[in-house]
């Protein structure tokens, strides 16, 4: 046998199911005995936005100039019920984030970006702080399982109440706050001893069903003298049924929150595997409020994944009235900041990728309730970079919605779109690109 | 529709201000509430009576003055929710959800009342003269509930802060999930929740117990050596997989 020969081998190759994330995974469980909890939203690839083109305008359409020609962007949330509806100069409204997962100058500057550009902001799972009040010019307060913080003075200093069944991260689950951010504030406003493990309720403790829900929607309408718009927020998974009962509930105004949007702390488990995508949820909805004659009345907003203008303007082209961000806005403050690369790497973590928000050591100042690291975050700055990016992502909403001749952004509609592929044309209820089939439309 | 607000005079316990009648069959419970919102801090229209409640939900609901309302007959859900300062005193039965969220002032409740009475409240005082159904004080925060006959399965439920006060019996899974809330119960308690555990009764909290059966006018006719105290084990307060069988 020739000496110079070898027996060729195969290259290392590693498995698709047991993928190196898996391998981890199951290292990590096996020498803690316990599950994975993180921040954000589901991070593994689902049918989105991406997968939506606009057709823009052509023989049969005509585009509007875009310097010259207006292009509406105004939005009126609550005009069902309310005495009182919100006025928003923008389609992008800031979800529901507490003060408690985000630090005092992190909610500054929420609400100072928001305002600025004349839309809303909200509270979260532990109540509404004075400094939030007072640097938010629109406020939704959260009406939430656990009623952390939850009194008649603060309802009524609320431009709005958001009734919170689920959030798009975990359907189902309940809030949660782990020690390390149970300050001695954030003890006091929740009525917690400090530094205490924080699970909340799922359930809220009052009512179950949606006869209850009508019924407490009536009692918030009392207290408040019929004067603020009720949100009543879901996450998505039924979002047909949950849209209809939230109308027949009495809601002025639904909002839907999918499987991308984000969340302080949840196990892994429950963030990547339960819910549906945000895209597999708008035309659900809409399809409710138009079977009711709701559409339009009953305002939608679609939350768990903005990025962009064009991913507002595609799922405003859907049906939705309003989108909320809520991660993109915490990056536009500076979460994740490839600046801070090196306290990332300390962190075990890389700029992108940090979503230990529940663990308080937020190099960014955002999601911390550590003084030291609070302090980092100018408020000021930051609500301007927010401020900034909502009107980019504005403008970048009009672009689109100009090019497909719409003097109102409320005007592009599902005629507009195609879809990339088989499953996203399937979600959107729009053809696939090159074709005018609409995958479950019958005769289509 | 006609409002049948009328002054009726005369009343032997309407020494010091006439009271004002608010009949629910002829009004209807927004006119009713938006009267009680509309008063003004120095209003001398300080008695109320509702007649005909006729168990609608939301009955003077979101009080901020101290006033006195009361209901003469059944209410449905919410009566009394989110109260501030008023003394609302309800005769009959009262549903799902009676005195929510309560900050301060008092409600009293002449007969039983459903699940959830006095969730979430964050102070004040809730009394009822007969029985309470499930979750009676779930998410409480503060509020000091008495409750003269027996309370339902899972109350005190995630309990944060105040007194639930029970002469009668208590259902199962008392107090699962407590914080930092006191239970005194007279009678028997069929299980203990998660994490809640019979406690030492110390002289501070006779002394508490006094406090409360006084507010309910019963403190002479009752023994605080015949109550029992429940409270948090304070095992689960952080998670360990340890504990998993208790969840």
């Amino acid at each position: 046998m020739n000496e110079h020969f070898r027996i060729p081998r195969t290259v290392p190759r590693k498995s698709a199911t047991f993928d190196d994330a898996s391998i981890a995974e199951i290292r990590r469980a096996a020498a803690t005995g316990i599950y994975d909890i993180r921040g954000a939203g589901a991070k593994r690839r689902v049918p989105n936005f991406d997968d939506l083109l606009f057709l823009g305008a052509s023989i049969s359409r005509y585009p509007l100039e875009g310097y010259r020609e207006k292009c509406g962007t105004e939005v009126v949330l609550g005009t069902r019920f309310a005495k009182k509806p919100i006025e928003l100069k923008i389609p992008v409204t800031i979800a529901g984030m507490s003060f408690g997962s985000l630090s005092g100058p992190a909610k500054e500057a929420l609400g100072r970006g928001a305002s600025a550009v004349g839309t809303s902001t909200t509270t979260g799972d532990g109540g509404m702080t004075p400094e939030e009040r007072g640097h938010s010019d629109i406020l939704v307060y959260q009406y939430l399982p656990s009623r952390y913080g939850m009194n008649p003075d603060d309802l009524r200093k609320a431009d709005a109440i958001e009734v919170v069944i689920g959030q798009g991260a975990k359907p189902g689950g309940g809030g949660m706050l782990l020690g390390q951010k149970i300050s001695p504030r954030v003890a006091q406003m929740r009525t917690l001893p400090e530094g205490i493990d924080q699970r909340s309720a799922c359930r809220h403790p009052d009512w179950t069903g949606p006869d209850d829900l009508e019924i407490k929607i009536e009692e918030l309408r009392e207290i408040t003298d019929w004067q603020k718009p009720i949100y009543v927020k879901v996450g998505a998974s039924r979002p047909y049924y949950d849209t209809a009962l939230a109308v027949k509930s009495g809601a002025d105004v639904v909002v839907v929150d999918g499987m991308q949007g984000g969340t302080a702390a949840t196990q892994e488990v429950f963030i990547e595997h339960v819910g549906i995508p945000t895209l597999a949820a708008i035309r659900q909805s809409v399809r409710a409020l138009q079977e009711l004659g709701q559409h339009r009345k009953v305002q939608l907003i679609v939350s768990g994944g903005i990025r962009s203008g064009a991913d507002v303007a595609k799922a405003l082209a859907l049906g939705a009235d309003a989108v909320a961000i809520g991660t993109a806005a915490l990056i536009a403050i500076g979460d994740n900041d490839p600046a801070l690369e090196a306290e990332y790497q300390k962190l075990g973590t890389t700029a992108g990728a940090y979503d230990d928000w529940h663990e308080g050591r937020d190099p960014a100042g955002i999601t911390t309730q550590e003084p030291e690291l609070m302090q980092r975050l100018d408020p000021v700055r930051a609500g301007q970079q927010l401020a900034n990016y909502l009107s980019v992502l504005t403008m970048e909403t009009q672009i689109i919605a100009r090019a497909c001749g719409k003097s109102h952004i409320h005007n592009l509609e599902p005629e507009d779109l195609v879809a990339l592929t088989v499953e996203s044309a399937a979600m959107a209820g729009v053809p696939l690109a090159g074709t005018d089939w609409i995958p479950g439309v019958e005769g289509r | 529709m006609q409002s049948s607000l009328a002054v009726a005079p005369n009343r032997a316990e309407s020494t010091l201000d006439s009271e004002r009648v608010f009949d629910l069959r002829t009004s209807t419970v927004r006119e009713l509430n938006q009267k009680l919102h509309s008063l003004s801090e120095d209003t001398n229209e300080k008695f109320w009576r509702v007649e005909n409640p006729r168990g609608r939900h939301a009955i003077a609901v979101g009080l901020d003055l101290p006033i006195s309302v009361t209901i003469n007959g059944h209410v449905g859900y919410y009566c009394a929710g989110m109260n501030k300062r008023a003394d609302v005193t309800v005769q009959g039965n009262a549903g799902v959800g009676v005195a929510e969220n309560i900050v301060s002032g008092r409600v009293h409740v002449r007969g039983d009342v459903s699940q959830s009475a006095g969730a979430t409240g964050i102070g004040g005082n809730l009394i009822i003269d007969g029985n309470a159904s499930a979750r009676c004080g779930i998410s409480m925060k503060g509020v000091n509930i008495l409750v003269k006959g027996s309370v339902g399965h899972m109350s005190a439920f995630m309990a944060q802060a105040g007194t639930l006060t029970v002469l009668g019996d208590a259902g199962e899974a008392l107090g699962d999930s407590i914080y930092e809330a006191r239970l005194y119960v007279r009678g028997s308690v069929a299980s203990l929740g998660a994490d809640c555990m019979e406690k030492e009764m110390r002289d501070e909290h006779k002394a508490q117990l006094f406090k409360e059966l006084e507010s309910a006018g019963i403190a002479g006719e009752v023994d605080v050596s015949s109550f029992r105290r429940y409270g948090s084990a304070r095992q689960l307060y952080h998670f360990h997989i340890d504990n998993i069988s208790s969840y």
